[in-house]
């Protein structure tokens, strides 16, 4: 049942989520990775610790 | 420690992962600009993980993302000391081919009015009516009081209403001033 704005909060979450289900782009998953191992490097410069 | 920290990083990075989609979708949904937002987006992964240690494992992840990607918001406009309103086209294309997917009330149509709203008020609507966000996570993430956000959002309503003209019930609450102030005249 529609409320006093009609369908804009269904238009909303619609938009929201068709954006929401886009591919989430590569580069974000490689400069997480690329942060990761930078500062493993960098630990691993200062303690050495051994891969079980 | 070390141990510790590198369980704790591997949690992190987790949960950061999780909520790439939904801090994405918060990006282009305020800025109206896919390319901006992707540009949002890295810059709070870095910032986040920067400063990951600051955060605490078990709190809101989501909540303290979108709070750093809404602080590079504002400061992105603030340094370029002007509004970037325009839209990038983007979804604009993504409709075109898919025409007579939605109903009467048009996707692409909603997405003009929504970029049309002050800033403020689009973050609010889209964080209470979208991200899912209490009122209260959304007062914490914008810094302001909850009464605030309650009001952004009842505008926000009443100006998309106008917009798209939808037929707003003029009963309704709070809205009736505003809607007086701002509703089209029914003058003849």
């Amino acid at each position: 049942m529609p409320g006093p704005f009609g369908e804009i909060p269904k238009k909303l979450k619609e938009y929201y989520d068709s954006l929401q289900e886009e591919a989430v782009p590569d580069r974000f998953l490689d400069l997480l990775e690329r942060l990761d191992m930078a500062e493993r490097a960098a630990a691993g410069a200062s303690t050495v610790k051994e891969p079980k | 420690m070390a141990d510790v920290e590198s369980d704790d990083d591997k949690d992190f990075k987790r949960s950061l992962l999780a909520c790439l989609g939904s801090l994405r979708a918060f990006g282009v949904s305020l800025t109206g600009r896919h390319d901006r937002a992707d540009d949002l987006v890295q810059d709070t992964i870095m910032k986040a993980w920067a400063k990951k240690s600051s955060f605490e494992p078990g709190t809101n992840m989501k909540a303290w993302l979108f709070t750093i990607l809404r602080n590079e918001f504002y400061s992105q406009i603030r340094k370029s000391g002007r509004e970037v309103q325009d839209s990038d086209g983007y979804y604009t294309e993504q409709l075109a081919t898919n025409p007579g997917q939605y109903g009467a009330l048009d996707l692409q149509d909603f997405k003009i009015a929504l970029e049309k709203l002050p800033d403020d008020q689009r973050e609010a609507i889209i964080l209470i009516g979208a991200s899912g966000f209490s009122y209260e996570e959304a007062a914490e993430i914008c810094e302001c009081a909850i009464g605030t956000i309650k009001s952004r959002v009842n505008r926000a309503r009443t100006r998309l209403a106008e917009l798209l003209n939808v037929e707003g019930d003029a009963d309704y609450g709070p809205d009736a001033d505003s809607l007086a102030i701002t509703g089209r005249t029914f003058v003849s």
